[in-house]
């Protein structure tokens, strides 16, 4: 039964992860380029909903809110701090992002202080099914990622605006060529990242409530690496990439030896895969274009 | 009244001017070729022409409208677009979604079904492999995706930049019949061949490109029959 528990819960933070390597994945694959400022944008997500928790006390609504202001936000940092950019040295947008990255973590230290904040999103208890007992919380990040994840990879597939995402992705002039807007897509794709980014923030609140100006720092690491892992650039990629981080984790943080190394795993996982696949699980070799 | 009209055309790369000042026109119902050798300019005419290289200097009319600053993913609308160098097809995408990214800026779900029928009967073979993955059809009938996925908008001038490159002598006569059947179905064509022999014998009127100047041009018998021509582009 354990070994159950195990899984699920190694499911449930693999879901966590899948929504925030998605945003790195989405927007890599897109706009050509690692948005370092990425994992910041769960942190204010996790700011919204305790600001309007302590306004409304309504988890639901904060969601909402968080999401709103974390696509506007995501949509903002790429006019202002990443547009200007585009056709410069991918180091310069690389350190432009880690720039963004600090103004983010500072800035919300300047309007809410050092000290973590309490954000109890709800009071949930376990499910009980025979003898396995498994807390709520994780039932609810599981079935919610999964099915955005299903949503995700229908929008790609069947509809004009995701057509055009892989279009842009795959050949960015000839996408051009169509008559697609090209920085209408990156638009779309930032705004999608941030949105499950503040998702990613609602399920890390849910599983610890404690909330810092650094809450997205590691998991966003831990989620590039799931992306690379899965693949970089490829949507599904960064799902599996995702999952299977969460597992490794499950699984190994149970055993009081190999625990305090469950990073170090994670990480000798990347190099071994890296190794053996250099683009990753799903990831293509593809052509340079001129 | 030209539909194109390319005046004073200037690029450069950094401080390298790739073209030096050039102008050519396009009248409705022509097929008009570029040729040159390798670096003459041809392509980066054909991309500034679209909006994909900014140009220095210069203006293009198209349509009566001055489209020089009109960035490329609105000139779909106004009727003019490009079957790039190399196909750029979208290998991940199938056959069908290919030519429905062609048909991107197709409001009409009924219009765009019948122009997909219609690139079908035009190229039968696309039909066949409809459901393919476009990375994995043969170069040939990647070329007629291409132009096929460039007639799913309908345009007035459509560029077309070596459109016979990498193909076999079969393919080739059938790219260069393709074409003529494109003009006479009132499509205006603006080639870029390196191929001058196949490409003047279709054309109306040809110019010859070179180092970034245009320094000849006529009409496609004229220049086929040219002393220069002929000693540079077409082996003797």
């Amino acid at each position: 039964m354990e070994i159950i528990e195990t899984l699920i819960s190694g499911l449930s933070s693999g879901g966590t992860y899948a929504m925030i390597a998605l945003g790195y994945t989405m927007v890599y694959g897109i706009a050509k380029m690692l948005n370092f400022a990425h994992g910041d944008i769960i942190m204010v997500g996790g700011y919204a909903i305790y600001t309007t928790m302590i306004a409304t006390k309504n988890p639901i609504l904060g969601l909402g809110v968080a999401i709103i202001f974390c696509m506007l936000l995501g949509i903002s940092v790429e006019k202002i701090a990443y547009k200007p950019l585009r056709g410069a040295s991918p180091l310069a947008v690389l350190i432009t992002a880690i720039g963004v990255s600090y103004l983010l973590q500072s800035t919300a230290q300047m309007i809410f202080g050092t000290a973590p904040k309490m954000v109890i999103v709800a009071e949930m208890g376990n499910m009980e099914i025979g003898a396995l007992k498994i807390p709520y919380y994780i039932i609810v990040t599981l079935v919610c990622s999964a099915i955005v994840m299903v949503a995700l990879t229908l929008f790609v597939k069947k509809t004009k605006t995701g057509r055009a995402m892989v279009a842009v992705s795959e050949d960015r002039g000839a996408a051009q060529l169509m008559g697609i807007n090209v920085n209408r897509i990156i638009m779309i794709t930032f705004a999608i990242g941030s949105a499950l980014a503040a998702l990613a923030g609602f399920f890390m609140l849910m599983k610890a409530p404690s909330l810092t100006n650094t809450l997205g720092a590691m998991p966003g690491i831990k989620a590039f690496t799931a992306a690379v892992i899965g693949g970089i650039g490829s949507i599904p990629g960064a799902m599996i990439g995702g999952l299977l981080l969460g597992i490794v984790e499950a699984v190994t943080s149970k055993s009081a030896a190999i625990a305090p190394y469950t990073d170090a795993i994670e990480f000798l996982i990347l190099i071994i895969i890296l190794l053996v696949r250099p683009t990753g699980i799903l990831g293509k070799v593809r052509r340079e274009k001129v | 009244m030209a539909l194109l009209e390319v005046k004073d055309l200037q690029v450069y790369y950094g401080v390298i001017q790739a073209l030096k000042g050039i102008s050519f026109e396009v009248n409705e119902g022509e097929i008009v070729t570029l040729i040159g050798a390798n670096g003459a300019g041809k392509t980066t005419t054909m991309q500034s022409i679209i909006g994909l290289i900014p140009s220095n200097h210069g203006t293009v009319i198209f349509d009566g409208q001055d489209i020089t600053k009109v960035p490329c993913h609105k000139l779909v609308h106004a009727g003019l677009t490009q079957v790039p160098e190399g196909r750029r097809i979208f290998q991940e995408l199938t056959v069908y979604e290919n030519l429905l990214m062609g048909g991107f800026s197709q409001k009409d779900q009924s219009i765009l079904k019948q122009d997909i029928e219609k690139i079908y009967e035009r190229f039968p073979r696309l039909a066949e492999r409809k459901n393919q993955i476009a990375g994995t059809l043969s170069g040939g009938e990647q070329q007629m995706l291409a132009i096929g996925r460039a007639m799913m908008s309908r345009p007035k001038l459509l560029l077309l930049d070596e459109p016979s490159m990498g193909l076999s002598p079969l393919l080739v006569d059938q790219v260069f019949e393709i074409i003529k059947q494109l003009r006479d179905d009132g499509t205006t064509i603006l080639l870029v061949e390196q191929n001058a022999g196949k490409s003047l014998a279709i054309s109306d009127r040809a110019y010859v490109l070179e180092l970034g100047e245009i320094v000849l041009s006529g009409t496609g018998a004229e220049l086929a029959a040219s002393e220069e021509v002929k000693k540079a582009y077409l082996g003797g």
